[in-house]
């Protein structure tokens, strides 16, 4: 996706990774704006003006702007200069949705920063103000097409501040992926009908919410709420209490029961049930080419299914 | 540059500063702006400033193309085109209101800012007074801190901190403006042509004298040249600063021979001027001349002479004025058959030139040629015969006592000098001689010369300055245009051309004390020429010296100023080559100073912290206590509060102070102070 272009991608990059990126001076490239060629002509404009009416203020103005556009440089420069730049774990998102991107920039040179930008490539640029030592986050949104892990892309930063004469910039590999969920089917395949449906391997016989059935073997995603940890007290190893009731809620989200041959609309399609089931408070359990998530319930469940899903290679795996 | 850029506008707050920075743009033009110019101006700004404050929709393209042109329309017709300086500094200052009408973006805000520059340097066209310097720094720093805000996007910042930005731009380029105004090649030339108006409005005397031009003159209090004399300035009576040399005479006005004018490329092409031209020969005769008009027999011989350095403020005509009479020119300049001396282009900037004169002199005593005779004794027929039968009548005299026949004429019959002579009649010379008798300097030069030449004495009529006044605070001397003066030449056999000033005649006191004391009503008189208030004059004398040192220095800096100074500086000649190489090598150390200081600035304050740290750890060394490498200052205090147990709140205090300052996000200055005090408690 980092698409340098040009004589950019000889361009040095920051790295972030292990530690924060600092935008040392070997990271920062500054060159005029447009609008600084522009007050370039302008004074060129007024000098030969001023040489040509022997114009004595004349020259004095064009020097004295000339010399402000000259500091200005300096300014933009510093304005970037040893910011250190790091980066949160993004929150997952659906695939088409934005990922968001946060980029903590930090100061460490004890000087307030205005107008710091960042922007992926070809997106539009976020502005930050930072404190002196003080740390501002900027949000940079990338769009998201497939499922799996996105990884940041080249960020620039940039600033044009004071002047907007000149533009300093630098860029940051951050060390940051965004996981990105499979995009969920729109049309409504109801949730599988039979929640004993292909269940096999697994207790079918299950309880109700208030009457004890008695224990299974502990088995990955159990939540913790339900291992009998005074059995566990007893040096019985790990057991997980049944319910009466149980069953009517528990449900089997296989790959074989979704239609179609595409592996991506099958992936779409599961990806929809499991939001309906987590919505619905089920417990489900999710079987894949590939892995299978024991039937659970909650954040982390719905999470771990999900990601389970967005990482899903089903043409790697001998498919039925 | 590929950038992409966010699409955030301005808001209002910046469009306040926008157009504040405007109104003092406008403020510097306003007085050389037509007033419908300046009013349309101020109408879009107001008009603008509606838009934003009431949310008015902006204007189309279709209502505003149609006031471009009406606009682009009046000033061809106020200003008689639309190219000349005037017209296009109008039509600029014009376009750019109008562009405040359809400015939203940042871009149209940045385009506006920076053409606001331009307009506002423009102002230096026509003014660079100190006055106009000064307050050039107001538009300048309101248009920076707007284009600070503006490339602000994210958010309006506070007012004082855009400023202060601003103003801390500009002050650190102060010396790179520095390095360049003084080190910048400059050239003598215009890189081409400048339109005609560019000097308009420029006052000096001009090629030719009609019945008032000579007092409008006089009613001008603006300096029209200064001088430094090299020695003792001359007497006040030998200060006749010659200028045109008037000889042909319509009856009405008097005008330069255009024929000795064109004969001055004919001497410059066939000798070169050199200050030695064949018709000049000066040697000193001491004989008393005529009622003390010229020089007077006691005279020393190192008076005869003077030297001197004028510095001419620009009048767009080409003559450079000299004392009567010139013995050495400026270098570029030619000199005429009758002593005017004359630069080869238009003086349009002030000028600096080294002369020197011999104020006794013989002029052509050789005689004059047919050709010279002829214009010499030329007049207007059919015109005045009462003036032309008085001159005939004295022909049979001698042309010495034709000379004092008039000048008694002048001084017996009842002739007034005053600045404000009645309007003469078709016949003018015979209406002044005979009838209103009131006049001024032409008045009396023009009839003399006139009678004169009615006589059979060749005569002409030269315009010039009497007089100056020495500024005691810089020495050096000052000439009004309040000065300006005519006077005659006669030519008499084995004499040449002597200087007879008819003016004295009437009133001596113009040639000893100058105009001001001359007329007694001095109602018409500009302000300073007059002599009733002492403190004024004292005061304006002042004041002109540092105009004198802004002149000379500030706006007078030319290649020669630039050479001179360099020489003085460095006691070395500078090339072109040498100022290019010193201009980039003080650049370049300038740059790099500042980048210090710039990025440096604040880890000095940080080391500072560290030093004073420094002192504590070697205060506690001597007491036998060393910190380890790896010793972080908190462990380091724990040890040592252990082992001096005495000194324990102290040592703890101090790493407390000393973190605190290393890992706060401010350091006062009070907080450093405060940690040196500790430390030194110790």
């Amino acid at each position: 996706m980092s698409s340098a272009k040009g004589w950019k991608k000889w361009l040095r990059v920051a790295r972030g990774n292990p530690a924060p990126a600092t935008l040392s001076s070997r990271y920062i490239y500054i060159l005029p704006t447009r609008y600084g060629v522009l007050f370039a002509a302008i004074l060129l404009g007024l000098l030969v003006g001023s040489i040509n009416y022997a114009l004595s203020l004349g020259f004095v103005v064009t020097f004295l702007l000339a010399g402000m556009a000259v500091i200005s440089m300096l300014h933009t420069w510093r304005n970037l200069a040893y910011l250190v730049i790091d980066s949160r774990k993004p929150a997952p998102v659906f695939a088409s949705e934005d990922a968001a991107f946060e980029v903590i920039a930090k100061d460490s040179r004890q000087r307030a920063r205005f107008s710091i930008a960042a922007h992926f490539d070809d997106t539009i640029p976020t502005y930050a103000d930072i404190a002196a030592a003080g740390e501002s986050p900027i949000r940079l949104l990338l769009p998201t097409e497939m499922r799996g892990w996105l990884k940041a892309e080249r960020v620039t930063l940039f600033t044009e501040f004071p002047l907007g004469l000149f533009y300093a910039w630098s860029y940051v590999a951050l060390d940051a992926r965004c996981m990105v969920y499979p995009k969920p089917a729109t049309h409504h395949l109801p949730l599988p009908a039979s929640p004993d449906q292909g269940a096999a391997g697994v207790l079918n016989s299950s309880s109700g919410d208030d009457d004890f059935a008695g224990h299974r073997a502990y088995q990955l995603g159990d939540s913790p709420k339900r291992v009998d940890w005074k059995a566990s007290s007893r040096e019985q190893g790990l057991l997980t209490k049944q319910f009466q009731g149980e069953a009517q809620s528990t449900l089997w989200l296989d790959w074989v029961t979704t239609p179609g041959a595409d592996n991506e609309l099958r992936i779409s399609q599961l990806t929809r049930w499991v939001i309906d089931a987590h919505a619905l408070k089920h417990t489900y359990g999710l079987r894949i080419p590939g892995s299978e998530i024991s039937p659970n319930n909650g954040e982390a469940h719905y999470h771990r299914c999900l990601e389970a899903l967005a990482l899903c290679m089903p043409h790697k795996v001998d498919v039925i | 540059m590929a950038q992409i850029k966010s699409t955030h506008n301005p808001g209002n707050h910046d469009l306040y500063w926008l157009l504040a920075s405007f109104a003092s743009v406008l403020a510097l033009h306003v007085a050389y702006l037509h007033n419908w110019v300046s009013l349309v101006m101020a109408g879009f700004a107001g008009w603008r400033l509606m838009v934003a404050k009431n949310g008015w929709v902006m204007p189309r393209l279709a209502i505003l193309i149609p006031i471009t042109l009406a606009a682009a329309i009046g000033i061809a017709v106020s200003y008689h085109g639309l190219f000349g300086r005037d017209a296009s500094v109008a039509l600029f200052a014009i376009m750019l209101s109008l562009k405040l009408m359809e400015t939203h973006t940042q871009r149209d805000y940045i385009i506006v800012i920076f053409l606001g520059y331009f307009l506002a340097a423009n102002a230096f066209l026509f003014n660079q007074s100190i006055a106009m310097g000064i307050f050039m720094a107001v538009p300048i720093t309101l248009l920076t801190t707007t284009l600070v805000g503006v490339n602000h996007p994210n958010g309006t910042l506070d007012w004082r901190f855009k400023a202060k930005t601003a103003g801390m731009l500009l002050a650190q380029a102060l010396p790179l403006m520095l390095i360049f105004f003084v080190l910048f090649p400059r050239l003598q030339q215009p890189l081409w042509g400048v339109p005609q108006d560019a000097y308009s409005g420029m006052t000096g005397l001009s090629d030719n004298m009609a019945p008032g031009n000579i007092s409008k003159l006089s009613l001008s209090g603006a300096t029209a040249f200064r001088v430094e004399f090299h020695g003792k300035p001359p007497a006040k009576k030998q200060l006749y600063w010659r200028g045109p040399v008037l000889s042909t005479y319509d009856g009405r006005t008097w005008r330069i021979n255009s024929y000795n004018v064109s004969k001055v490329t004919e001497i410059n092409k066939g000798f070169g001027v050199t200050r030695n031209t064949s018709f000049l020969t000066l040697e000193p005769h001491n004989k008393q001349w005529l009622l003390k008009l010229d020089m007077p027999a006691e005279t020393a011989p190192e008076y005869l002479t003077s030297k001197y350095t004028v510095t001419l403020e620009p009048h767009n005509k080409q003559w450079l004025l000299v004392l009567d009479m010139p013995t050495e020119f400026p270098a570029d300049a030619l000199v005429t058959d009758e002593l005017q001396v004359i630069s080869k282009e238009p003086v349009r900037t002030r000028m600096r030139y080294d002369a020197s004169s011999n104020f006794n002199y013989t002029l052509q005593a050789a005689g004059l040629s047919e050709r010279e005779q002829r214009i010499d004794l030329q007049l207007p027929k059919n015109k005045n015969p009462k003036a032309l039968a008085l001159g005939e009548s004295w022909k049979n005299q001698s042309p010495e006592d034709i000379v004092h026949t008039a000048l008694k004429m002048y001084r017996e019959e009842p002739f007034v000098y005053t600045l404000s002579p009645p309007p003469l009649g078709e016949n003018a010379m015979d209406d002044f001689l005979f009838n209103t008798r009131r006049g001024f300097c032409e008045h009396y030069s023009s009839s003399f010369v006139y009678l004169m030449r009615a006589a059979g004495v060749p005569a002409r009529v030269v315009t010039g300055y009497l007089g100056g006044e020495i500024n005691p605070n810089d020495n050096y001397m000052i000439v009004r245009q309040s000065d300006a003066h005519a006077w005659a030449e006669v030519w008499l056999q084995d004499r040449g051309w002597v200087r007879v000033d008819p003016t004295g005649a009437v009133s001596p006191d113009r040639i000893e004390l100058g105009v001001a004391e001359s007329v007694n009503d001095s109602e018409a008189l500009p302000l300073l020429s007059r002599r009733d208030y002492p403190l004024l004059r004292k005061l304006y004398l002042h004041w002109d010296a540092v105009n004198n040192g802004w002149n000379q220095w500030v706006l007078g800096y030319n290649q020669d100023r630039q050479l001179q100074l360099l020489r003085y500086l460095t006691g070395k000649n500078f090339s072109w080559q040498d100022l290019v190489i010193a201009l980039f090598g003080l650049v370049t150390a300038s740059l790099l100073a500042l980048s210090y200081f710039l990025l440096r600035g604040h880890k000095v304050r940080r080391d500072a912290i560290q030093k004073i740290y420094d002192q504590f750890l070697n205060k506690l060394s001597k007491a036998g206590l060393t910190r380890y490498k790896h010793e972080g200052p908190v462990d380091f205090s724990s040890r040592a509060v252990r082992r001096l147990p005495a000194q324990a709140k102290l040592i703890a205090q101090i790493t407390d102070a000393y973190t605190q300052l290393r890992y706060a996000s401010k350091i006062s200055p009070a907080a450093i102070k405060a940690f040196k005090e500790l430390v030194n408690s110790l």
